[in-house]
């Protein structure tokens, strides 16, 4: 299944769905398809003026254009998410969204979907991370058996 | 804009610039004024921390990196030499952060910071004169302390509405012109031409001649000037000149033909400034289209507007198609001539108001200038917003002239 996460470039989810057989959808892939610099993950990205203008089918013209910048790498992945794992106020170093207001919205949309959604807060011991990837993991199962059915 | 000269470290704090899709424009308008755009390095724990220490709690992780770097600039971790902070437009949290980093990197490092909100329209050439001001602050401090004209030289202010030009010598002006800005280059020579003329000198007796406005670079290339200077510096320059308040803090107000300056200036230096550009009608465009709808001189709507009282005209727009609809209905509905034109004035100094002087510090003395300030409703509407005396100084129309030729004294030993 294509697996949508939240902070959408956190590399843990990412694996974590990939290791259990499901698509994850993460905005590397789409900053991907815009990088033209020597490395993948050289700034700065090439994102164009036309960007926020395809940010306007999510949020409209009065909403600040990094907003819907934003929101067009981040609208096509929630338009093909099956699932969504959302994590809350991870730390930066988990997985960061600069913007709070794209974060708002992108967490609305996702949940306006009606898909099968894993809400999670982030860990702050080893117990609480054990927990937390036992919970993803049983998720990502439970899609997979959903799939088969 | 010399190639030649050294190249500027500008510190880019900003949120959202690469996703509004403009930093290239931004890299550009920096590579045309020989400056290079810096990302202050810092560590994942510093932006972890920087809440704390700056005392702004905010939502967007970008913002936190933003206070981080302003953090690691004043903390000397990072060398440079000037700062551009930038957040989009219409963010409330984006504008308080701006605001505040700015205000800290001016008061506690004094290196020239510039701040500006953006939308995915922002281009280059909107940048251009910010970025220039920028690098010249911070390259040619010691051009800028330059406090009495010497010499005999010319400055030509080549405005989006009117060209100005004086001829000063031995730090007096002895000639002056000005014209209707039609053809730029026509305009130049012509407010030249009579500058010279009234001076009773000759163009070769100019030792030397400084630029600034819109058409600047084309009119500087044209008569070969000796520098070409964009409008901040200029106008910071020739205001506290003019107003003989030269030492310690004053703001300097530019109502101009097309955009607004509104610059906090320190011993005649410019610290913080905006520039503003998104609308006509905070512009002189506003007040010229105001006095042609009551039929009379842009010359004449200042007295008008002095003898009339604002609150008695409801404006229901700053637009200058919607608001000039409202000063029309009230004349309609029987406001006076004179009552209208202070509501103009009113207008746009609350524009004004709201929008720029929220972002810069505004210190006594405020100086305006330009030619918008001898509409003598104007400053007297600024002066009830702001709360103190307002002062327009002799010859306010011709700062940009008097500022451009009272810096190129610098440059007559360079000449011979």
């Amino acid at each position: 299944m294509k697996v949508f996460i939240y902070p959408t470039n956190s590399l843990i989810l990412f694996d974590l769905v990939e290791r259990f057989g499901h698509e994850p959808l993460a905005v590397m892939q789409e900053i991907s398809k815009r990088v033209n610099t020597p490395g993948l993950d050289s700034p700065p990205m090439n994102i164009t003026p036309e960007d926020p203008k395809i940010g306007l089918k999510y949020a409209a013209v009065e909403v600040p254009s990094g907003v819907r910048g934003r929101m067009a790498l981040n609208g096509p992945l929630i338009s093909k998410a099956e699932a969504a794992i959302i994590v809350r106020d991870p730390v930066v170093s988990f997985g960061c969204m600069g913007c709070a207001r794209t974060n708002e919205l992108v967490n609305f949309l996702i949940r306006a979907k009606k898909i099968p959604i894993l809400d999670l807060d982030y860990p702050s011991n080893e117990e609480e991370a054990k927990e937390f990837v036992y919970k993803i993991s049983q998720f990502l199962k439970s899609l997979g058996q959903e799939e088969k059915k | 804009m010399n190639s030649s000269e050294n190249l500027v470290r500008i510190a880019q704090l900003s949120c959202g610039a690469e996703y509004s899709g403009i930093q290239a424009e931004i890299d550009s308008a920096a590579k045309q004024v020989n400056a290079v755009i810096v990302y202050p390095e810092i560590d994942i724990k510093d932006i972890e921390d920087i809440e704390e220490d700056f005392g702004l709690k905010v939502a967007s992780s970008d913002l936190k990196l933003l206070m981080a770097r302003a953090k690691s600039i004043v903390t000397g971790k990072v060398k440079v030499d000037a700062v551009f902070v930038a957040t989009c437009f219409r963010c409330a949290e984006g504008a308080i952060v701006r605001s505040e980093v700015r205000r800290y990197i001016h008061e506690k490092t004094g290196i020239p910071v510039i701040s500006y909100s953006f939308t995915e329209r922002t281009t280059a050439g909107t940048l251009l004169t910010r970025m220039e001001a920028l690098t010249t602050t911070a390259r040619r401090k010691s051009l800028l302390a330059r406090e009495k004209q010497s010499g005999m030289t010319a400055g030509i202010d080549s405005g989006s509405t009117t060209t100005k030009a004086v001829v000063m010598k031995d730090n007096k002006i002895i000639g002056k012109g000005w014209v209707p800005t039609i053809k730029v280059l026509e305009s130049a020579e012509e407010a030249f031409n009579a500058a010279l003329k009234e001076a009773g000198v000759k163009r070769e007796d100019i030792q030397a001649l400084g630029t600034t406005g819109y058409g600047r670079f084309l009119v500087g290339e044209h008569l070969k000037a000796d520098l070409i200077q964009e409008e901040i510096t200029v106008n910071s320059k020739g205001a506290v000149y003019l107003a003989g308040k030269q030492k310690g803090p004053a703001t300097v107000l530019d109502i101009g033909g097309m955009d607004n300056k509104a610059i906090s200036v320190m011993d005649g230096i410019p610290g913080m400034f905006t520039m503003g550009g998104i609308c006509a009608g905070a512009s002189g465009r506003f007040l010229e289209m105001t006095a042609k709808r009551l039929g009379v001189g842009i010359n004449e709507l200042g007295a008008l507007a002095m003898k009339g009282r604002q609150e008695r005209v409801k404006m229901n727009s700053y637009c200058i198609v919607f608001g000039i609809q409202s000063l029309v209905n009230s004349l309609a509905a029987g406001s006076t001539p004179e009552d209208v034109a202070a509501a103009a004035c009113h207008s746009v100094a609350e524009q004004l108001f709201e929008q720029q002087l929220q972002e810069i510090d505004v210190k006594e003395p405020v100086i305006m200038c330009g030619g918008t300030a001898l509409i003598e409703g104007l400053p007297r509407a600024v002066e009830d917003l702001l709360k103190v005396k307002v002062i327009v100084p002799e010859n306010a129309q011709f700062i940009g002239a008097v500022g451009a030729a009272l810096l190129v004294s610098g440059f007559i030993r360079s000449r011979i």
